[in-house]
């Protein structure tokens, strides 16, 4: 078996993990990304319309050329990078940490590392998983299995398609089925507003007259062999309605329904998991429940742009540093999602050492005002003009929002949309 | 498993047709291959045990649902004593985990009674009634209300699929021939010879005749101007839960049954998902494989009267099985027909059918010889099957010395369940050249992202080993094609 030694071990070559990669390798510590696919970029290489990096780059780019753009700075950055590689396990040792991986090209190896950032992203939910009853015939999709079909292999999954899910990879496979040529009958959304960015909407629905149906959902799927038509249902009372729903004959479903990090490795190796974000319970240092292994990017939890989940992960990569220098935080106040809010992550926060916070909200509001509360007291207050769960909101807090927080070690900040 | 699709108009002459490569066809062809006589097994979907065989609750019974009065009971009996040694020649994965019948109040601990009595008579080995305390020792999961029950030590799990898989493979390594995608749609008297003809115009020539068609074997014995009887489909419904559930029992758990069917179990399945399952609805149509909203609710209710951790939100698929019932007696009708000559019944292989199959192999093929069959042994019978490395087996120390014979091992394919590419390729390879037989061959695809990253590296696969172009990769035959388009 060969065997390799570095500082981090990074595991996964998207986004998030370039974006790890770099900055430990800034920092001047060893480093190796692991990447199962041939190339590095994750999902970016099957993202070919515009709208990333606008935030880390300052100029509207496409998936790949993102990708690129990490890629060029990882290779200057000296990082090794082991592809077409899938890490099997991780298991603790005297030294650290060893990732058994396996591929064609080298077999298997043992990577030694002190530190090991997570950074698998997401897989998608299935017809499985949202429980869409009727025929089980070829053509059912997910949204992101179809883009990798068309944009990356080159084939064409269907002629006549209704989507399930307005969020974003639905919306943008839309568009790109009706540029190659299929008929898109339909978008079906569950909720009473769109999953996906409000551009998305427009640009890729009302530009090519597409339907949403809010609140309705697909109740039924038929055709023995491939997909023959789908039942589409409006919900009433949270319940769907049978004199009201109509058919639409097509051939293709594709399913938009949302996207779950994968962490079964991370599990396997004793890391503590949420339920509400599926991702990794990490600590203000983005370091999960064993010491040593750090989560970033949408492997963490769900990020609505490849510019957050690389501004997440960099600062990740800083904070595996600064643990492998026996930088440590003196300590750390818990964050309560308080009312309205669906998650705060990280769900820690470092008061000598404030840093940024994401959250998701459970409503939509206009002129809402995020309130964070420490022992019951308003400690900072903040306008956003608009929120819905689909739409990431950020935190930024510095030093000066703290400084007047006495905070005891059992304080617990409470985060609240109102 | 070699594809053995003939041309049209091409004539296969044997001495034994088996109609249906299900798990009965299956386990009959590869009996009889340890004969010296010529054998065509001969199915009508794109691969074996794509019909009846293939969703199931995969279990070997316990010998104690049945009165010792059915031949149904003293076949499951048999066949489930046959498992062990099957799995040493044949290599697929089985698990005699045990069966635990749980009662949740004293009127169901009657009917427990009356199960082990029952039991006992038909010859079942080690079952034992249970006191509350010895199921929860037995299994801790149980929902707090359980009183007691019945615990049967000989029963098992198996995936019915691939076990049929693999006795299809060792009854075509001895000789049997396979035809698939060959619809039975006529047959006439020759002489002493059955003529069967395919829909696609492939003829085979058979002195003797099996009809194991499953949902089918009415129609089947219709064509031969045999016994007339009606085969109903009752449909049963599954969820499969991820392998990451909470609530995956010890042992396969069934209610206390009903007139009808066993009940609705809780079964850890061999490969440690779960399956819970199944409803029982007598319908119509022998090809609606449809799943439907409201069934999900009372399985989930049921299996939560075992099990209360049992979670919708661990379900990662749902599916559709049917049951070839003979009704109103629900036996199996294993017989030589009365009306054809040199025609063997094998009908109404409903529940236990999975468990009896090796043992309806070996009474189908003493109705052969009853019917003047002559079955010779034959010297150079293999029972055994090449054991194909699963890298899921495998620890990393082990796993590096199989990559270092074997790379393709370390190219994991399905994430999900671990499936390298050797596996794909070898199923690929055995014939299995569909994503649904690839899916049933190895598990790729059978996990929780259900295919979404790795179905289009399969069809690569496929696609580089057989030379098939991108649209004639289905996902189960006909007309299931999955890429319309190229760009």
């Amino acid at each position: 078996m060969h065997e390799r030694t570095y500082d981090v071990a990074v595991i996964g070559g998207g986004a998030a993990g370039m974006a790890a990669a770099v900055e430990v390798r800034r920092q001047g510590l060893s480093c190796a990304i692991v990447e199962r696919e041939n190339q590095l970029g994750g999902i970016l290489m099957q993202c070919i319309h515009n709208g990333f990096g606008v935030q880390e780059f300052k100029k509207e780019l496409s998936g790949p050329e993102f990708a690129e753009e990490f890629m060029d700075m990882v290779a200057d950055a000296g990082t090794d990078v082991f592809l077409s590689t899938t890490v099997d396990s991780i298991e603790e040792s005297e030294q650290g940490k060893e990732l058994y991986c396996y591929s064609r090209k080298n077999g298997v190896v043992k990577l030694n590392a002190q530190a090991v950032i997570l950074a698998m992203g997401c897989r998608e939910r299935n017809r499985g998983n949202i429980r869409t009853p009727g025929t089980r015939p070829a053509g059912v999709f997910t949204a992101g299995l179809a883009q990798r079909l068309v944009n990356v292999e080159g084939y064409i999954p269907g002629k006549n398609v209704v989507i399930v899910g307005s969020g974003d990879i639905g919306l943008i496979m839309a568009r790109r089925m009706t540029w190659v040529g299929a008929k898109v009958h339909g978008v079906v959304e569950i909720q009473p507003y769109p999953a996906g960015l409000t551009r998305n909407i427009v640009q890729c629905l009302n530009d090519f007259e597409i339907p949403l149906y809010l609140s309705h959902v697909v109740s039924r799927i038929e055709g023995k062999n491939r997909v023959e038509k789908v039942t589409v249902s409006p919900l009433v009372n949270g319940i769907p309605d049978e004199d009201q729903s109509f058919e639409i004959p097509c051939d293709t479903l594709l399913l938009s329904v949302g996207l779950v990090p994968e962490n079964e490795l991370s599990e396997n190796a004793g890391v503590e998991i949420s339920p509400i974000t599926s991702g990794a319970v990490v600590d203000s240092t983005m370091m999960t429940s064993v010491p040593g292994i750090f989560s970033c990017g949408n492997v963490l939890h769900v990020h609505d742009l490849a510019d957050y989940a690389a501004e997440e992960a960099r600062r990740t990569g800083a904070y595996a540093v600064a643990w492998l220098q026996n930088k440590k935080p003196a300590r750390q106040l818990r964050i309560k999602a308080g009312a309205n809010v669906r998650y705060v992550s990280p769900g820690m926060i470092n008061p000598e050492l404030p840093d940024k916070l994401y959250l998701r909200t459970l409503i939509v509001k206009n002129n809402a005002q995020l309130v964070m509360k420490l022992n019951n007291n308003i400690v900072k207050e903040r306008k956003l003009s608009h929120v819905q769960p689909s739409e990431m909101v950020s935190v930024k807090l510095t030093k000066k929002d703290v400084e007047d927080w006495h905070a005891e070690s059992d304080s617990v900040l409470e985060v609240s949309v109102q | 498993m070699q594809s053995n699709t003939n041309g049209a108009g091409e004539r296969t002459k044997v001495d034994i047709a088996i109609i249906g490569a299900g798990v009965s066809g299956a386990c009959i062809a590869r009996q009889l291959s340890a004969y010296e006589t010529e054998v065509a097994l001969i199915e009508k979907e794109a691969d074996v045990s794509f019909g009846v065989s293939k969703a199931n609750s995969g279990i070997v019974h316990g010998g104690f649902h049945h009165g010792p009065k059915y031949l149904k009971t003293r076949l499951e009996i048999r066949g489930n004593l046959m498992y062990d040694r099957l799995q040493r020649e044949l290599d697929f994965p089985f698990s005699r985990c045990g069966i635990l019948v749980v009662a949740l109040n004293d009127e169901e601990m009657k009917y427990i009674d009356h199960l082990y009595t029952q039991g006992l008579e038909n010859g079942a080995i080690g079952i034992e009634m249970c006191s509350r305390e010895r199921m929860f020792e037995l299994e801790p999961k149980l929902e707090s209300d359980c009183v007691g029950g019945l615990h049967a030590p000989g029963g098992g799990v198996i995936e019915p699929y691939r076990f049929v898989f693999s006795v299809v493979e060792s009854a075509v390594k001895n000789g049997v021939q396979l035809l698939r995608e060959f619809e039975v749609v006529k047959a006439e008297r020759s002489g002493e010879k059955h003529i069967v003809h395919a829909a696609d115009g492939r003829v085979v020539e058979a002195r003797y005749v099996v009809n194991a068609a499953g949902l089918f074997a009415d129609k089947v014995s219709g064509i031969f101007g045999a016994e007339e009887f009606q085969i109903t489909p009752r449909k049963g419904e599954y969820y499969l839960l991820d392998r990451k559930t909470k609530a995956c029992p010890n042992r396969v758990l069934f209610p206390v049954p009903t007139k009808v069917s066993k009940g609705m179990l809780v079964i850890p399945t061999v490969e440690g998902t779960v399956l819970i399952g199944p409803t029982a609805e007598e319908i119509e149509d022998k090809t609606d494989l449809s799943t439907n909203a409201d069934k999900l609710g009372q399985i989930l209710d049921q299996a939560r009267k075992m099990v209360p951790s049992v979670s919708q939100t661990d379900v990662i698929a749902a599916f559709s099985g049917l049951r070839p019932a003979l009704l109103p007696e629900g036996d199996f009708y294993i017989d030589i027909s009365e009306k054809t000559p040199n025609f063997i019944q094998v009908a109404g292989i409903q529940s236990p059918g999975l468990t009896a199959a090796p043992a309806i192999g070996e009474y189908v093929k003493d109705l052969l010889k009853k019917a003047g069959c002559r079955l010779t042994e034959k010297a150079d019978y293999d029972p055994f099957v090449t054991k194909l490395p699963r890298i899921r087996d495998y620890s990393p120390f082990e796993a590096d010395e199989l990559l270092k014979k074997d790379a393709a091992y370390g190219n994991l394919i399905c994430r999900c369940e671990k499936i390298s590419e050797a596996e794909i390729v070898a199923a690929i390879r055995a014939g299995h050249t569909t994503l649904d037989g690839i899916k049933y061959f190895t598990r790729a695809q059978m996990g929780r992202c259900q295919g979404g990253f790795c179905s289009y590296k399969i069809i690569k696969l496929i696609m580089r080993e057989t030379g098939m172009e991108y649209d004639q990769i289905t996902k189960n035959g006909r007309d299931s094609v999955v890429l319309t388009g190229r760009l």
